[in-house]
């Protein structure tokens, strides 16, 4: 059996606070193969964030080990990771916040390149002009500037920045959360067709188990830093067994297999409270009564 | 009875039908819809030039009832709350057709607004983060909006009143969290003090704009059950502003999905859902990732009070 690409191995996150440390991730193991998507999902606080910084190395951990290709990261400084942060990048949630204002979409995308070696302007210019193609903007998308895009353009954009180092993982933290679902959707079908084509592994980070389920083959669920339950997607969205996982699934609304609560609510609409009148049950009876 | 119930049952988007047999409700209204909005349109003045933001929509909403609009982002659905409300600034947006609470119409007088808005309409906002004042107390901002509606109150009266609003949206040790600052509070916690704050000027009618979009799903799972909760124990009337078809479905009687400043689909919101007739609509609702079904134990699902509203699919045996 080879060996994951990424290997995650009791991994803790300390901040400090005030008085003393918070534990934001609290021994958290998992591994993601080559082309494969791991999902991970958590309500707001639960760590998954900072799972995903400490992957990218945003942030250095205060145990554990982060295994790309057999090499720990975990603690390497800053000189000997810039050989390694090619192969794993990330997308960021704020499609707003994370490009350059001053600089048109080429450059944004042409950025990385420079690390990657392609010395010449036009090399530069040639390959970003392909990766913003790839993630289908069009040719006059080149030279306008974030302020001009919509959300899930620049989103694209960010995309094709994060493409351009060729990496073999990419970290989606919360990639598609700030786009309408019509454009999210959209994302999500790139980041399927990019996947096909190139072999590239993902790890999506959302508090959207809808998002996860569309292309993880395999979810872990975090609660208060720790990972409360694991396994093939199908299997855990279906038979859930974390407390978490459960509440997850059962807040979740899906439109399409959810009934709405309304009528429930007009035909309980008999127990009222004694502050209200009789005249006030009159239109809500009728209104039981209409459906 | 037989009257009632058919003057409801056509109440779909009608202004001239009524919804009660005639009798003074508790806001004094009789049958009088809550909300008429009629060919209402919004064109904003930017310096690209006048946008067109809404087009000519129709809609009403009465006692108890929930009426949403659905749509993406630039839709002008939001526009339509703010517009409603007159909140947008007259230099900026020009509004024209009918836009009456309880037949007062604040198109044509637009100082009518002043003392509708947080008395007969309230709006909770989409973000309880920014709603409020970081450097007042919860206390002391729900104080004020209790007292701007009773002015005859006495400090401990008003305080007792806000003591009690806390209550109804459900906030633990509601006199303690009165000297809590909104930065002590979880987001959920924040929305719920919001709510109280709509909720201190006795509206008819709550215009909703986003307000669980920046919520967890268990958390929003807890506003959207204390939003029915209220209306099913008040008759309070809401308008919902939500892009989440999810929301939309849980908690609308009729919804109206907007794109591009038009209604493009609307009626009672099973129908919308579960058999979309325009093509956009059912563009929404395949965007939607889906879930699938699962095998949740009913039991279990009782116990976690914020699963509650999301429950329903499960006891009443419906995957459709």
């Amino acid at each position: 059996m080879t060996r994951p690409f990424l290997e995650v191995d009791g991994l803790v996150v300390d901040y400090p606070v005030p008085h003393g440390t918070f534990r934001a991730v609290d021994n958290v193991s998992f591994t993601v193969a080559r082309g494969e998507t791991l999902g991970i999902v958590g309500e707001s606080g639960c760590g998954k964030s900072t799972v995903a910084r400490s992957i990218v190395r945003l942030l250095t951990p205060t145990a554990g080990r982060i295994l790309v290709d057999g090499t720990d990261i975990a603690r390497l400084n800053e000189r000997q990771l810039r050989p390694l942060r090619s192969r794993i990048q990330m997308v960021f949630q704020d499609p707003y916040g994370s490009l350059d204002p001053h600089l048109s979409a080429q450059d944004i995308v042409a950025e990385p390149l420079r690390l990657r070696g392609v010395r010449s302007r036009n090399g530069r210019a040639a390959e970003a002009a392909r990766l913003i193609d790839l993630v289908g903007l069009p040719s006059s998308a080149l030279h306008r500037r974030p302020a001009e895009f919509s959300g899930g353009q620049r989103q694209r954009i960010g995309i094709a920045r994060a493409l351009a180092s060729r990496p073999e993982l990419l970290v989606c933290d919360e990639a598609t959360s700030a786009l309408d679902v019509s454009v999210q959707a959209q994302v999500l079908e790139l980041l399927r067709q990019i996947q096909a084509e190139t072999h590239l592994a993902y790890m999506i980070i959302s508090h959207n188990l809808g998002v996860v389920r569309q292309l993880s083959r395999n979810i872990v669920v975090m609660s208060e830093g720790k990972v409360v339950e694991s396994g093939a997607t199908t299997d855990v969205l279906t038979s859930p067994r974390a407390q978490v996982t459960r509440a997850l699934r059962r807040a979740a609304l899906d439109p399409t297999t959810m009934r709405g609560r309304k009528p429930r609510a007009m035909v309980r609409a008999g127990t009222r409270p004694p502050e209200a009148t009789a005249g006030d049950a009159r239109p809500e009876t009728a209104q039981e009564a209409a459906r | 009875m037989t009257a009632t119930k058919i003057a409801a049952a056509t109440a779909g988007g009608d202004s001239g039908t009524t919804n009660a047999a005639g009798q003074p409700t508790a806001t004094g209204a009789t049958g009088t819809p809550l909300l008429t909005v009629a060919d209402l349109q919004i064109e904003l003045i930017t310096e690209a030039g006048v946008i067109r933001t809404v087009d000519g929509i129709t809609f009403t909403i009465h006692r108890g009832e929930t009426v949403t609009i659905i749509g993406e982002s630039g839709s002008g659905k939001s526009t339509t709350a703010m517009g409603i409300l007159r909140l947008l600034p007259p230099g900026l947006a020009v509004i024209s057709g009918t836009v009456q609470f309880q037949g007062v119409d604040v198109i044509a007088e637009p100082r009518a607004i002043e003392k509708i808005r947080g008395r007969t309409v309230s709006l909770i906002p989409q973000d309880p983060m920014t709603a409020l004042s970081p450097v007042h107390t919860i206390g002391r901002q729900l104080v004020e909006a209790v007292r701007l509606r009773r002015p005859e109150l006495s400090r401990a009266a008003a305080t007792d009143r806000a003591v009690h609003l806390l209550e109804q949206v459900r906030i633990p040790h509601p006199r303690r969290q009165l000297s809590s600052y909104p930065y002590q509070l979880s987001g959920g916690m924040l929305q719920r003090v919001i709510i109280a704050i709509a909720l201190a000027g006795e509206p008819v009618l709550l215009v909703a704009d986003e307000p669980t979009s920046a919520l967890d799903v268990t958390v929003q799972a807890g506003i959207l059950d204390l939003l029915l909760d209220l209306q099913e124990n008040s008759g309070v009337g809401i308008l919902m502003i939500t892009h989440d078809l999810g929301v939309a479905r849980l908690v609308s009687d009729r919804v109206y999905v907007m794109r591009d400043g038009r209604f493009v689909e609307s009626g009672e919101v099973e129908q919308v859902v579960g058999e979309p007739r325009d093509d956009y609509t059912r563009a929404l609702l395949a965007a939607v990732p889906t879930l699938g079904s699962w095998d949740e134990d009913p039991d279990a699902g009782a116990a976690a009070p914020a699963g509650r509203s999301a429950t329903a699919s499960a006891e009443t045996g419906e995957t459709r």
